[in-house]
């Protein structure tokens, strides 16, 4: 048996008493799909902050593939395989779309500032291959044509999609999704779940996705966890959590477009 | 033994004045999340008001009325503050939601600009002056051989009024409450009804007052007024903001800390060591600081939202 | 400039010496370019453009040096001239009492690129090396925490080089003196607040060569950095440090390298400038207000564009010695056109942009608004003022208010 591909374990995390995370576990399996759903202000993107190492946990451990990533720095947890979108898009505005994702491509790059000024034979071949590998990318999701494009001028859709594949240029094994359907219409939403299952399925790559639109959730993950205040109500396969009398009662009295316009801060 | 009580007492003026002009950084720091580089400009223009106030009164000479100080102080503090109105209405709201870098820059364009606009004749001109003596530096009382002037008594006593009176202004009032608020969070301060605008300018004014304060008093007790773009009120200002980053910038009380064990070094090493190097001793306590307690000695750690 | 590395055309393996000329081939042409400068631009040039020119190439050198940290990794350092006095200081020394040691002269030695000046190639590294080593010491503990930090810790950084370089005894001047002590004891002796007086002047209206070929090495450098892999970790930092730690940029270190390299070129460039006739080598010229010169040059050529900072440096040198009779009102012209600059157009002239990627369509489209912009300017201008002044007229009443808990206003929001 081998380690998971991301396991969380008893993560809790407080701001000034008030517990934001409250002792969740979750174990992504390798090639999973897997659902952090709940309500508006539930915690979930503490969790990826938790996760990422932006906040140290003040209990739990995360680790990736077996390796223990508690207490390390966000660019060290990245480097060792896990990267994420965020809610809030954060591209690099100025910089061209390419550029974006040649960014995230060259980040193990074995050249330094020396040989990048010289630019030997080693950088060189290097550069090629990020631009190569980035062009790629951007072909797969489908933003290719707008590769000379300033990031901050795409389209809101072609941002997220830029996002996702700034993260996968990073050579991942877990991406973390943060609502990549926030604010999308249904047309983009259909498109964004063929693009989830496609890239699973090319880049042999774990995907934790946070939600608060249960519909997507229950349609493509194997694998869910409701949380509600930072506490875990339910963990399982998607048709026993709709059925879960306490995700219900979270949800009840919560409508759908409410909680889609007032997006959670964090 | 004298010696040690003197430079206690140099290290109790020394920091009350610091703690002044520390408290403006720490003040917009706490809400705008900006470093004010033209505070310590308010600084120098507050001592400037007052020696061309005190002439235009005609109490340059000695022999000045006893109320001439406070009218003086007052009058300096008021104008300082419409000074600091006015650079954050012309200079720092329209960058209110621009980056870092470039309200930090037009600080720096701000401050730039009224060094060099205060040298200008009709302003406060090229040439050094020295302030009026409106305090006496005869001794007011002695204490282990060591006699305390007039001026340091006051200066130290004034302080500790500001700064207990803003201390009840922050912690004890609705004004208080909303910068508070605004300082967690502008823009939920804003959608609670706090008028965010005004409550920047007023602590732009509540600032730029005290700066205006710590100015006059420098002027009061080291008498010599430099041109407004000499390098000593940078440096004057640039402790004061040291003195707010070491007790934990952003927060009140930190400040008021910050600036006494910062006099305490500086006048202590100065003393006791090398007398030419006490700026570098100042900024070694920074950069330790920096290096082992970024949130400063009080802390007031902010994490940024991602 | 080259394109070699953003093309995608495979890379054959080009053998050893092919990848030592694809590397350095630029240095050669920047060496024959300065060599140009020297020996057939500089003898045309009367002393005192001849003497310009050198000016506007060391104030490339500090614009573009500077840029690398400000313009790249979008840090903001207020000690420039700190570094520049390390590596003046560094090679003033080097040189003066080098030659004194090795030549047993204090002047001029050898022709050109004889061994004084290459005494002086030395000196001006070793000052870069001693710059960048200063700035990793004041970087490090700064660059871990927001912008803001290094502004005022490089602002204090630079006052205190200047505090400690006035510390310093006389210049040696007597020449047997100089060669009686030991080398490392005459580092004390930089000259205290009169200045480093006595070093030979390599650097004149008449020998512009060494300024010129590290303004092609520093503009090199900067290009080169900027279009790679670790130049766009660089901008990506500056862009959006969160996201570029997020995507495993070790942002500190990148920030922490910028900033070296940024300290080596200023140590560099105040090598030159310590040896350039008429300049004076004195702790009170490079303080506050010499780091406040390099950072308007590069905020007005365009915070990330290495051509913006040039053609913002020529601007820079050259207007003083326009409007010289305005000289009070330099610095307010400056101090205004920061502000100017930051609310109209933050970028920067050229922004992030070179000169040859720039959209000339829409510059020309700029222009042509231009006009209609101006026609509207006064009148916008009155609105704002307007705006100050009601507010102004409301404050009592607002500050009345806000103990009381009334609104006087409220019914129209804030403007």
């Amino acid at each position: 048996m081998t380690a998971p591909a991301l396991a969380a374990r008893g993560l809790s995390k407080s701001f000034g008493g008030l517990k934001a995370v409250d002792a969740l576990t979750i174990d992504v399996p390798h090639g999973a799909l897997y659902g952090l759903i709940g309500p508006n202000g539930a915690g979930k993107t503490t969790v990826f902050n938790l996760l990422t190492g932006v906040y140290t946990p003040d209990a739990g451990t995360v680790s990736v593939g077996g390796a223990l990533m508690t207490g390390k720095k966000p660019s060290d947890i990245a480097r060792a395989g896990m990267v994420r979108t965020f809610q809030n898009i954060r591209l690099f505005g100025d910089l061209t779309v390419l550029d974006n994702v040649r960014i995230a491509a060259g980040v193990r790059a074995r050249a330094g500032m020396f040989r990048s000024l010289l630019r030997t034979p080693l950088y060189l071949r290097e550069e090629a291959e990020i631009r190569a590998r980035s062009r790629h990318l951007l072909d797969v999701l489908g933003i290719g044509h707008r590769a000379d494009e300033v990031a901050k001028s795409l389209p809101y859709g072609d941002q997220r999609r830029l996002e996702i594949a700034r993260a996968l240029a990073t050579q991942p094994k877990v991406l973390l999704l943060d609502e990549p359907v926030a604010g999308m219409n249904t047309g983009e939403k259909q498109a964004m779940r063929g693009l989830i299952q496609l890239l699973r399925e090319q880049f042999d790559v774990s995907i934790l996705l946070i939600e608060h639109d249960m519909g997507l959730v229950m349609d493509i993950c194997e694998h869910i966890t409701v949380i509600d205040h930072g506490v875990t109500i339910a963990q399982g396969e998607p048709a026993a959590i709709q059925s879960d009398p306490a995700v219900i009662e979270a949800y009840l009295g919560v409508p759908d477009d409410l909680a889609a316009a007032d997006q959670e801060g964090g | 033994m004298t010696k040690f009580v003197s430079i206690c007492i140099q290290t109790l003026t020394l920091g009350s004045l610091y703690a002044l002009i520390a408290l403006g950084y720490t003040l917009v720091y706490g809400i705008l999340r900006f470093i004010n580089f033209a505070h310590s400009d308010v600084v120098t223009f507050g001592a400037w008001i007052a020696f061309v106030v005190a002439g235009a009164l005609g109490w340059a000479g000695t022999g000045s009325p006893v109320f001439a100080m406070p009218v003086i102080l007052a009058l300096a503090m008021g104008a300082a503050a419409l000074l600091g109105f006015s650079i954050e209405r012309l200079a720092y709201r329209p960058l209110r939601r621009a980056p870092r870098l470039n309200v930090l820059i037009t600080a720096i364009g701000v401050s730039l600009l009224l060094q060099n606009a205060g040298q200008l004749d009709y302003l406060f001109g090229t040439q050094p002056q020295r302030m009026p003596r409106l305090l006496s530096e005869a001794p007011l009382f002695t204490i282990a051989d060591v006699r305390v002037p007039t001026v340091d008594v006051v200066l130290v006593l004034l302080a500790a009024v500001l700064v207990v009176a803003l201390q009840w202004l922050v912690f004890r009032t609705k004004l208080g409450r909303s910068m508070r608020a605004v300082s967690w969070n502008d823009q939920t301060a804003a959608l609670m009804g706090i008028p965010v605008d005004r409550v920047v300018s007023i602590t732009f004014m509540i600032g730029s007052a005290m700066a205006a304060a710590g100015g006059v008093l420098y002027g009061l007790k080291y008498r010599q007024l430099n041109q407004t773009a000499d390098a000593v009120w940078v440096l004057l200002g640039l402790k004061a903001f040291v003195a707010a980053v070491v007790g934990g910038i952003g927060n009140v009380r930190g400040a008021v800390g910050g600036a006494f064990l910062l006099a305490g070094v500086e006048m202590f090493a100065a003393a006791y060591r090398t007398p030419q190097l006490r700026d570098v001793y100042v900024f070694g306590v920074l950069i330790a600081v920096l290096l082992f307690l970024p949130a400063g000695l009080f802390g007031k750690a902010t994490v940024e939202k991602v | 400039m080259a394109e070699a590395a953003s093309a995608p055309r495979p890379v054959a393996s080009p053998g050893f010496g092919g990848a030592v000329a694809r590397s350095l081939w630029p240095i050669l042409v920047g060496f024959a370019l300065a060599y140009a400068i020297q020996m057939a631009l500089a003898p045309m040039l009367p002393d005192f453009y001849g003497k310009l020119l050198v000016d506007i190439g060391i104030a490339i050198v500090l614009g573009v040096s500077l840029g690398i940290v400000n313009g790249f990794a979008g840090q903001f350092s207020l000690g420039h001239a700190g570094f520049m006095a390390i590596g003046g200081y560094t090679a003033a020394a080097i040189v003066y009492y080098g030659s004194i040691k090795l030549f047993g002269t204090k002047a001029i030695y050898g022709g050109s690129l004889g061994p004084g000046e290459l005494l002086l190639l030395a000196g001006c590294i070793a000052g870069g090396l001693l710059a960048a080593a200063a700035g990793w010491l004041v970087g490090l503990p700064s660059l871990r925490l927001s912008g803001d930090y290094l502004a005022i810790v490089t602002l204090g950084f630079g006052e205190i080089v200047r505090v400690l370089l006035q510390q310093t005894d006389d210049v040696v001047v007597a020449q047997a003196k100089a060669e009686a002590t030991d080398w490392w004891r005459l580092l004390d002796n930089l000259g205290g607040g009169l200045g480093f007086i006595g070093g030979p002047r390599y650097i004149d209206a008449k020998n512009p060569f060494w300024v010129w070929l590290v303004v092609v090495v520093v503009c090199l450098v900067a290009y080169r950095m900027k279009y790679s892999n670790r130049g766009r970790q660089l901008l990506a930092v500056r862009e959006n440090e969160i996201a570029a730690e997020a995507m495993g940029i070790r942002t500190t270190r990148a920030k922490v390298s910028a900033f070296m390299w940024s300290a080596f070129f200023a140590g560099v460039g105040g090598g030159l400038y310590a040896h350039e006739l008429g300049n004076s080598l004195r702790p009170a010229d490079l303080g506050f207000q010499k780091s406040i010169d390099i950072v308007i040059i590069v905020v007005l050529g365009g915070m990330g564009s290495i051509s913006g900072v040039c053609i913002a440096a020529v601007a820079v040198t050259l207007l003083p010695e326009v409007f010289r009779s305005f000289s009070e009102y330099r610095m307010i012209v400056y101090a205004l056109a920061l502000i100017l600059m930051m609310i109209l157009r933050p970028q920067g002239l050229l922004g992030v942009k070179e000169l040859w990627e720039v959209e000339w369509r829409d510059v020309g489209r700029s222009i042509g608004a231009l006009p209609a912009w101006l026609g509207r300017a006064p009148g916008r201008a009155v609105a704002w003022l307007g705006g100050v002044g009601r507010d102004l007229a409301r404050l009592p009443a607002r500050v009345v208010s806000v103990f009381t808990g009334r609104d006087p206003d409220d019914e129209e929001g804030d403007a």
